[in-house]
């Protein structure tokens, strides 16, 4: 098929890729699972926190603190995004960061990054600590993108929580009657849940067309 | 793993005692999951949940099945439920691939929920690599079927009347030793997998697989779906109330089922 709905691998043959694999598994030896294992524990997403409130600094923090509103860039575009209009240093102070690896790129712990570094920043605003944003401008991959969500969102209350996600998409990836040429780009689309009943500031996407990865997630 | 919706008046859990999971295995040319899309589109099936799990790609778009304005906007995303009470039917929908590693963890979730659900049998549609059959299976039905044994004290005799093939073993050492046989779905994604836990869990399980090659599967979905029907027509009333032999107008191509093939033609081009 060349497209379909859901449709998100981008290897040739995007159905029953490595069914070979599943059969590989009950076939694992005690070295492959050790192998395994590893591999596994090197592509675990750690998250720190550094907040004022007490909350220790590990991936496991005691109590969920609170956030009314949680915005999320994903992605270097909105990263960027975020840095140019919305973070300053006199409103926002950096609380938080995410450490993974994977084979595309690896952040680490420092929270003075550049704009071209792989980052992954969590920022509160002093004058309302429940106001969160994170900035991530790496790629979390497939495998890691479960993990960072639960231990992410598994640190906050998720009552009254309002959650934005930023990201971009390639123009030539969007789905439409007319040909890309003729619509003015860039434009936004959103996704809502609907729980959310604001007003939301552009068209909804249309299908065929969806999102996937970390902002899927 | 199963996440009800929240219906607002219905209860937490929808029962689905002695329904019929009808189920897609991703696979060569997305023909289950396609031939899924026709059902729950043709039917008009609510959703009543979906599975939270690692197991699968994250995506998330608006409703694939929309027919108008008023329902274009609930969101929907890799792995989710719908049912038809009225039919005893219940489907799961998979709409993109699995994570490496997570084939097993999620047939063995897959099958304890099927067990806690008391679903009373599992339907799987799937498809094999067109180009792996050998001179035989070039000959003849390009469609198959597989049954775990609980399932074949039940509804066996059926499928002979029908009149259908079952999938072929194959030699587990092709040239060496050919007594030894297999089963073997290449392209078939978990199918294999899922069937083998079914058999050995005494789950009623059948799979209904099409061999097809990547391109453009719709016929194939069709093909698959209209192979189902001739099954589950006989044990439930019709499908649809149009009698006609052309079987392929009784089903209704989802919305989502538009551009499939690229965007409309930049007119520079010519």
């Amino acid at each position: 098929m060349a497209t379909f709905f859901g449709e998100v691998v981008v290897a040739p043959s995007r159905a029953g890729v490595d069914d070979e694999s599943a059969e590989e598994a009950c076939e694992e030896t005690p070295e492959d699972r050790e192998i395994r294992r590893e591999l596994e524990k090197k592509r675990e997403v750690d998250v720190l926190w550094t907040l004022k409130s007490g909350a220790s600094a590990g991936s496991s923090a005691g109590e969920p603190f609170a956030c009314s509103k949680f915005i999320v860039a994903i992605g270097r575009n909105a990263a960027a995004f975020l840095s140019s209009f919305v973070l300053d240093s006199v409103c926002w102070e950096v609380v938080g960061v995410v450490k993974l690896w994977n084979e595309w790129c690896r952040t680490s712990n420092t929270t003075n990054v550049l704009p071209t570094d792989s980052f992954c920043l969590f920022y509160q605003l002093i004058s309302d600590p429940t106001v969160l944003l994170c900035q991530c401008s790496c790629y979390v991959a497939e495998d890691q993108q479960f993990q960072w969500l639960e231990k992410v969102f598994g640190c906050m209350q998720k009552e009254g929580l309002q959650v934005t996600i930023l990201s971009t998409c390639p123009v030539a990836d969007y789905k439409t009657q007319e040909s890309t040429l003729t619509l003015t780009s860039p434009f936004l689309k959103a996704l809502k849940t609907k729980e959310f009943k604001e007003q939301v500031c552009c068209p909804l996407l249309e299908q065929p067309n969806i999102v996937r990865d970390l902002p899927a997630a | 793993m199963f996440v009800p919706c929240d219906r607002g008046g219905g209860s937490a859990n929808p029962d689905f005692k002695g329904f019929t999971l009808l189920m897609p295995a991703v696979s060569v040319g997305n023909v289950g999951q396609l031939a899924i899309d026709l059902v729950i589109s043709t039917l008009n099936m609510t959703k009543v949940g979906y599975f939270y799990t690692d197991c699968l790609v994250p995506m998330v778009g608006n409703n694939p099945y929309a027919t108008g304005e008023e329902n274009s906007m609930e969101l929907s995303i890799n792995a989710e439920v719908y049912s038809l009470p009225s039919k005893k039917l219940v489907v799961l929908q998979i709409r993109s691939p699995f994570i490496k590693n997570k084939y097993r963890p999620f047939c063995q979730a897959l099958l304890s929920w099927v067990k806690s659900s008391k679903c009373a049998r599992v339907v799987l549609l799937s498809s094999s690599h067109a180009y792996q059959r050998d001179d035989e299976q070039l000959l003849g039905t390009p469609l198959r079927y597989l049954l775990t044994p609980d399932l074949e004290k039940a509804v066996g005799g059926l499928m002979q009347e029908l009149n259908w093939k079952e999938m072929e073993k194959v030699a587990a050492y092709p040239g060496i030793n050919d007594t030894e046989k297999v089963l073997h779905i290449p392209g078939g994604g978990i199918t294999k997998l899922l069937f083998t836990e079914s058999c050995s869990k005494g789950i009623q399980m059948a799979v209904l697989l099409k061999f097809c090659s990547e391109g453009d599967n719709i016929p194939d979905a069709f093909a698959l779906v209209n192979y189902l029907n001739e099954w589950l027509q006989r044990i439930k009333s019709e499908v649809s109330s149009n009698n006609s032999t052309d079987t392929s107008s009784q089903w209704k191509i989802p919305s989502s089922w538009r551009l499939l093939f690229g965007n409309g033609l930049p007119p520079a081009l010519f």
